[in-house]
């Protein structure tokens, strides 16, 4: 079954909150990021991965249909969290995906102490209906 | 490759293993020789034609493949330790036993070997999937929506769990055959299932997983044929995936049984299907697949809803009942009483599946209690758990017929 994996960091002032690690700090940062991936990979277990450009940079786009769409700055200013970056693996069961939930929401930050980052776990629709 | 050359080349592909690992033993490196073996034969075949004895020349391109990878392999060690082997390579390769046995044992023992429980399911799929089916990793990967180097990491990891858990390659002791075979239906079985759930999508460039299942468990059933177990897990694919055209609306939602064009199912795979439920309990078997594919077989026997045997089928689940202890299970039984003896008594028997933590927060339950409400014609009462269930299946046909069915039901409401 598959899981999409979110991670949600928080908005603190408005800022990227990564910007003010220490060089250390954000080698470390990386380093767990990649290693879990190569775990996942090396487990069967890897459907994609992608960590995404700050919000400052997201757009909000909304059309009805007519005339040209309505792109504004982004994302939602009352918004106090923002996706970062997302996994969706393939696992055996539930408890497997919250397993690597929890082993991602460990990723270092400053200090090189567990972020404790929120990953929001939803599962991938089209399973196929539980039978016998 | 044309058709026929795939399906020979596939249907060679557990017999080619067999061959090769009772051969040279090393079930992993052997597994990919005969990948490498049958690749070369889609290749070098449509030109040259299909050679006498293809099982034999796939067995010799295979073997000799393996021995240039075991020669590699030992160059390889040689220059990195610049020790020379005492033996050349190809005396560590045991002769060949002198009487070959039978082939479909082989193929059994490869189902076994695939399936072993200590290899996780999606592990055990995989590895069944090519070692037996003869699918490629990239089909395979495709098949599940997976990037095809994950899949070939799942594989091979399968191959390293069996390596150390030291499961060798025989028929396993006859007190143990039956855990076996169990393990190998249940991959079968998960097999249909993802193809059952995922057909509905835009497969046409994807390996169809419930034929693939179908073909596999048809082998399984040549190999054998009195396994009222086997007989029962075929009956039962062929029976659902006869409603195949018929159950999915143009947009992928689940259309229920009871509103099917029934002028759309596959009648040859019902009549086989009858047959072999027919054989086997007339043989006096009464399995759990067997049990269910006789239910199957009653609805698929109906001409139309209103005629379908409820009481048969009540019966049915209530000996299912006796021999499993299946939460799933009783809630069908739920259902068919209420066809048979009305709604109430249906929900009346819910109560109990309240109480048990294995199925109280499954979204079957509360699509059950939806479906028995409405039809004791309380709809208000209906619609909270039509929406509960819609807000926890996680699958998508599933949730979109209970949207349309909860859209339906509000503007049924809305013109009272």
């Amino acid at each position: 079954m598959k899981f999409m994996l979110m991670m949600h960091a928080p908005r603190g002032n408005g800022d990227y909150a990564i910007n003010h690690w220490k060089p250390e700090e954000f080698r470390a940062h990386m380093q767990f990021m990649k290693n879990l991936n190569k775990d996942l990979r090396e487990a069967g277990e890897f459907v994609v991965a992608e960590g995404l450009a700050p919000p400052g940079q997201a757009r909000i786009v909304r059309s009805k249909g007519e005339g040209a769409p309505e792109v504004t700055d982004g994302p939602f200013a009352e918004s106090k969290e923002f996706l970062v970056g997302y996994w969706i693996v393939d696992v055996e069961n539930p408890e497997r995906a919250y397993a690597i939930a929890g082993r991602a929401s460990t990723a270092p930050g400053p200090g090189g102490g567990p972020l404790g980052i929120t990953i929001e776990v939803r599962q991938v629709m089209g399973a196929p209906p539980d039978s016998l | 490759m044309t058709a026929t050359g795939e399906h020979l080349l596939r249907e060679l592909a557990p017999q080619v293993l067999g061959a090769v690992v009772r051969r040279h033993g090393d079930f992993g490196a052997a597994e990919d020789a005969v990948q490498e073996a049958l690749a070369a034969a889609a290749l070098q075949w449509p030109r040259t034609g299909v050679p006498e004895n293809p099982r034999a020349w796939l067995v010799q391109v295979a073997g000799r493949k393996l021995t240039d990878q075991i020669r590699s392999e030992s160059a390889r060690r040689r220059r990195e330790t610049k020790i020379a082997l005492e033996t050349p390579p190809e005396e560590n390769v045991a002769p060949p036993p002198d009487e070959a046995p039978a082939q479909g044992d082989d193929a059994l023992v490869l189902l076994v070997m695939c399936c072993h429980p200590a290899l996780t399911r999606p592990s055990a799929i995989a590895l069944t999937l090519r070692a037996v089916g003869g699918l490629t990793t990239a089909e395979i990967a495709s098949a599940f929506l997976v990037p095809e180097a994950t899949m070939a990491q799942r594989i091979s990891r399968a191959k390293q769990s069996i390596k150390s858990s030291g499961v060798g390659f025989v028929m396993p002791a006859p007190e143990e055959r039956s855990a076996s075979f169990g393990a190998v239906l249940h991959v079968l079985y998960l097999v249909f299932n993802e193809g059952y759930a995922t057909s509905s999508g835009p497969t046409h460039q994807r390996v169809d997983l419930s034929s693939e299942a179908i073909r596999l468990a048809r082998v399984a059933h040549e190999l054998l044929p009195d396994s009222g177990e086997v007989s029962g897990l075929l009956a039962l694919m062929l029976l659902t995936d006869a409603r195949r055209a018929a159950r999915s609306g143009p947009n992928g939602e689940i259309i229920p049984l009871d509103e099917q064009d029934r002028s759309l199912w596959n009648q040859e795979g019902i009549a086989e299907g009858v047959r072999l439920v027919t054989e086997a309990m007339t043989g006096g078997a009464a399995d759990s697949y067997l049990l269910q594919a006789a239910i199957a077989a009653v609805h698929d026997e109906a001409a139309r809803a209103e005629d379908t045997d409820w009481p048969q089928i009540a019966a049915l689940y209530r000996v299912l009942m006796r021999i499993s202890d299946n939460p799933m299970v009783a809630l069908n039984h739920a259902v068919a009483v209420a066809m048979t003896r009305g709604p109430t008594e249906g929900l009346a028997l819910l109560e109990k599946l309240d109480r048990d933590p294995r199925i109280k927060d499954h979204y079957r339950l509360d699509a059950v209690r939806a479906h028995l409400l409405e039809r004791s014609g309380t709809v208000a009462a209906a619609l909270p758990y039509y929406v509960a269930a819609a807000e926890k299946t996680a699958s998508l046909p599933e949730r979109n017929y209970l949207l349309l069915r909860i859209a339906g039901l509000r503007a049924e409401e809305a013109r009272r």
